[in-house]
């Protein structure tokens, strides 16, 4: 039968994925956010579990809450890309200079 | 026995599509990948009758972030070969730091233990519909959190329309002010407009 450690390791590889597609494609700044999805989505899955097995709806409600800090950021993070593209003409990491940091 | 193997079914294409994100060649193919994982996370949450988190899933993941998503990749003219240049530079150290988390998150695991917790074989059923027993938590006792929630929302809409909005300098834009200050005086004029004569503009 499923139990609680199924969900687990699906979430740990899902996360483990997401932490190395920010290593791997760290030129590329759609890759990265779609990779913090990918992140989001691993706690998502374990608030889920966690709520599920224990019966109790707080995980839920706060997986509802990790969903909207998600869109927001997505929204904001693209936002970002667009004028940054605009204002360069590429979206390579190496390319955000300008505070010389 | 079905639910077991749907399952399997859910996780493996869940997990096969999120590794297919960050190694498609393609940016679009790799938001086409990422709306896979989500549907097929969302058949994993169903799987533990978290039916709404579910649907909430496909709604705002496929249905707002992937199409934004699309959109951007779409709509920018970008060269993604040369944005992958690093990639198999980066390639053995990504692997090595992936591989150390997992140890990690697995050590944490077994530290944890098989608790009464993991022993709880099944998810536990409840008296009331999902949505029912999530409304009822939602709008009682976490009233306030939820309002900050879409307080978080607005300010995301307007901070994105205030950054991406530009105004062009070739575009007649409305000037609001100058239509209100306009009075039939200084707009319409009367004349005795001679015959057989042109008219004086």
């Amino acid at each position: 039968m499923i139990g609680l450690a199924h969900y687990l390791t699906v979430a740990a590889i899902l996360f483990v994925i997401g932490v190395l597609g920010i290593f791997l494609n760290r030129r590329n700044v759609i890759l990265m956010l779609m990779a913090i999805e990918l992140l989001l989505l691993s706690v998502n899955i374990n608030l889920v579990a966690f709520s599920a097995f224990l019966g109790d709806m707080k995980g839920q409600i706060f997986a509802m809450f990790v969903l909207t800090v998600a869109a927001a950021e997505a929204a904001i993070g693209l936002a970002i890309l667009v004028i940054f593209f605009r204002r360069r003409g590429t979206i390579a990491v190496d390319a955000a200079d300008a505070m010389r940091g | 026995m079905i639910a077991l193997l749907a399952f399997y079914l859910f996780a493996t294409v869940t997990i096969a599509s999120a590794v297919l994100v960050i190694f498609a060649r393609n940016p679009v193919h790799s938001v086409l990948w990422l709306i896979l994982a989500f549907f097929n996370a969302a058949g994993l949450m169903l799987l533990v009758g978290a039916e709404f988190i579910a649907m909430l899933l496909v709604i705002v993941y496929v249905g707002a972030v992937a199409v934004l998503f699309l959109f951007v990749v779409m709509m920018l003219d970008i060269d993604f070969s040369q944005l992958r240049s690093g990639f198999n530079r980066n390639l053995p150290f990504g692997l090595l730091i992936a591989l150390v988390l997992l140890a990690e998150i697995i050590i944490a695991l077994g530290a944890r233990g098989s608790t009464a917790l993991a022993a709880n074989a099944a998810p536990v059923a409840r008296p009331v519909p999902n949505i029912e027993a999530l409304g009822a938590e939602l709008y009682s006792r976490y009233l306030l959190p939820f309002e900050l929630a879409g307080l978080i929302l607005l300010v995301a809409m307007i901070g994105a329309i205030v950054l991406t909005h530009r105004s062009r300098g070739d575009s007649r834009g409305q000037n609001a002010s100058r239509q209100i200050g306009r009075r039939p005086q200084d707009a319409v004029r009367n004349i005795d407009q001679p015959v057989g004569e042109g008219i004086q503009l």
